[in-house]
């Protein structure tokens, strides 16, 4: 990259938009997952008697299957969630600050 | 027919301290009895020999520049791309330990699923797109980017290497083991079988034939265990409930199978294990550079999208797999050991006695051939992540001080290729009778403690310098294999001592805010005119890994 480049770049106030945008926006979701992870897993090592318990009174199943199911469910939408906004709208803005960076 | 030595281990992944040996599960630990030659699997297993083979000469073809070799041209999709991660990523470690962990423990096995994936979308949201702008083949052309070439470079081919020799023994043992119950082959030459046609991919066909091995791959496991789920549920009408009740009625858990078990007996351990699953998947060498592969930062963020729905998906499918093994395989007959005492070839055997429950001896020659097919895959791409450590960061960079031509550093890999091969052979062999559960999980623990902190601080941390970065990376290396040395996988089940120094099986929680912490510190510390240089280089470092301004794109062809 040359310099004139990098500092009409750190002169867009595009770029500061994009960083600001998806920095909070990747932090944002990436807590999420932490925080249903981690969930997850201090129910498991503190409170385990709560996934064991059985969904309905005559089945077995018990709460923890469709809460674990859920937790993959979740990774992946949220996968899909970001994907979609950074494909679309982050990688447009992106797309102008580097042709204005020419 | 050669009757090896049989003993106890095979039963192992016994509920408590079960962590890390259910990590290893790719391997079967222990002797196994071998058993008769089985055609079906063999013809199967070849027609897949065959056309991979194929598929490197096509590559191999295609390879001429370094980058063809490191990256496959950089012209892999998002979508080919997520397949091949996942074919990376889904070991024969997932697939038949976590059926088997499932099959003997029930829910538990579904903790370790959700372990395994929930690292996936924060190396999206955090990692991906940045190191596919900034780094070309390896994950050191990121961490080093702004620093000192020699230090960082050495540092990380050295956590890359460790890695790949701890995960690369785990696998040869396991394959060894799998190879001779599942075929009827002798274990050294099931070794050595692996080790050949491993070196043969990565040395003629580099990164494309490679990828193209774990696609293929990935596609053959995720429609064959499609398949064994869906027999599985027909037989209960779709409905979960049912096979659980069945389940909880057969297994002598009973209801246990229900409710977490063995994991909550501490809550440290399951934390630790929960960091170093999840950050040690981005710290994986092996995983990381299949991110160099595609053309730009859209396809990197493309491929985690799918690889982690595929990834979801499987560990769903291996949920209802062990549970159908519970119903469909255990108690019955002609799968129990003979001593009546579990089944036959232990738990981790559970899917593969399935797949004959369900479908046969066809079917369960094709399971066989892609539990192998999956060691194949797995080794290669390991395996080519070490050969790039040595001549790309190792070679190139610092033995060569940037100074080697592109075929040089070529001939660099492939030579290393060759001599990995030989390492795994020699270990796998080596090794074949010694426990090696800690070993998969030691490598997680390695790469979230040195690998990930450094990579993740280099492209989050102005402040970090040479110095921070190489002490940070040392200190998590070194404290992560000491503790795990001295923990319980170790100093009690290898050395055989009666209680462990360290009391955790997983040194993450500790070892890797260490790491951290060791980095902060050294660059705080350093006030060299250097350091502050590195510090500056840190604004262009920002935008291109931002904007991908300056970043490696696809080759033309």
């Amino acid at each position: 990259m040359s310099k004139s480049s990098y500092e009409r770049v750190l002169a867009n106030p595009k770029f500061h938009e994009l960083c600001s945008k998806r920095s909070s926006f990747g932090w944002t979701l990436s807590i999420a997952m932490l925080v249903v992870y981690y969930a997850f897993v201090a129910v498991i090592a503190f409170d385990p008697a709560l996934l064991a318990k059985p969904l309905s009174s005559s089945g077995v199943t018990s709460v923890g299957i469709p809460v674990g199911l859920a937790v993959i469910i979740f990774a992946f939408v949220i996968t899909g969630v970001y994907v979609r906004r950074a494909n679309s709208e982050f990688d447009e803005l992106n797309r102008q600050i580097v042709e204005e960076s020419k | 027919m050669r009757m090896s030595r049989i003993s106890a281990a095979l039963t192992g992944l016994a509920v408590s301290g079960f962590s890390t040996a259910a990590l290893a599960a790719g391997s079967i630990d222990g002797a196994v009895q071998k058993q008769a030659t089985n055609w079906t699997a063999i013809i199967m297993f070849v027609a897949f020999v065959l056309a991979t083979l194929g598929i490197t000469y096509w590559a191999a073809r295609r390879t001429k520049s370094a980058k063809d070799f490191y990256a496959a041209g950089g012209g892999i999709t998002g979508f080919q791309n997520g397949l091949a991660i996942a074919g990376d990523y889904m070991s024969a470690a997932s697939f038949l330990g976590i059926a088997g962990l499932v099959f003997s423990a029930g829910f538990d096995g579904l903790i370790y699923s959700i372990g395994f994936l929930v690292g996936w979308p924060i190396i999206l949201f955090l990692i991906a797109e940045r190191l596919r702008n900034l780094g070309k083949f390896t994950f050191a052309d990121v961490a080093s980017f702004r620093f000192r070439q020699t230090p960082i470079r050495s540092m990380a081919a050295s956590g890359t290497l460790v890695v790949v020799i701890l995960y690369l023994i785990a696998q040869m043992v396991g394959a060894g083991k799998l190879i001779q119950l599942l075929f009827g082959l002798d274990y050294t030459i099931a070794v050595v079988l692996v080790g050949v046609l491993m070196v043969a991919y990565v040395m003629f066909g580099g990164m494309l034939a490679t990828t193209w091995v774990q696609i293929i791959k990935a596609v053959l496991l995720l429609s064959g265990a499609t398949f064994m789920a869906f027999m599985v549920m027909v037989k209960f009408g779709f409905s979960m409930e049912a096979l659980f009740a069945k389940a909880t009625e057969v297994s002598p858990k009973g209801i246990k199978l229900m409710a977490p078990g063995g994991l909550v007996s501490d809550p440290i351990d399951a934390i630790s294990l929960g960091m170093a699953l999840m950050f040690g998947t981005a710290g994986l060498p092996h995983i990381l550079m299949r991110f160099f592969t595609v053309s730009d930062a859209k396809e990197a963020r493309k491929s985690v999208f799918y690889a982690t729905g595929f990834i979801g998906y499987f560990y769903i499918l291996t949920f209802i797999i062990g549970f159908g093994a519970i119903v469909l395989v255990l108690n019955v007959p002609e799968f129990m050991a003979a001593d009546g005492k579990g089944i036959l070839g232990g738990t981790n055997m559970a899917a593969i006695h399935l797949s004959k429950a369900v479908g046969g001896d066809l079917f369960l020659g094709f399971i066989s051939a892609v539990a192998f097919a999956t060691i194949l895959a797995v080794v290669s791409g390991l395996t080519l992540s070490g050969a790039s450590a040595v001549s790309h960061d190792l070679y190139a960079s610092v033995f060569r001080q940037g100074h080697a031509n592109e075929a040089e550093e070529i001939r660099v890999s492939k030579l290393t290729t060759l001599v990995l091969g030989v390492i795994a052979i020699v270990l796998g062999i080596a090794f074949e009778n010694q426990n090696i559960a800690f070993m998969v999980g030691l490598a997680f623990a390695i790469a979230a403690s040195a690998n990930f902190p450094v990579l993740f601080m280099s492209m989050f941390w102005k402040g970090l310098t040479t110095r921070g970065a190489f002490l940070g990376g040392f200190i998590g290396l070194i404290t992560a294999s000491v503790l795990v040395v001295l923990g319980p996988p170790i100093w009690k089940s290898v050395l055989g001592h009666p209680a462990a120094i360290f009391p955790y099986s997983n040194p993450a929680i500790f070892s890797m805010p260490l790491a951290f912490f060791c980095c902060w510190l050294f660059s705080k510390m350093d006030t060299s005119a250097d350091a502050a240089k590195e510090q500056e280089a840190y604004g262009p470092q920002y935008v291109r890994s931002q904007t991908g301004i300056g970043a490696e794109g696809a080759s033309e062809h």
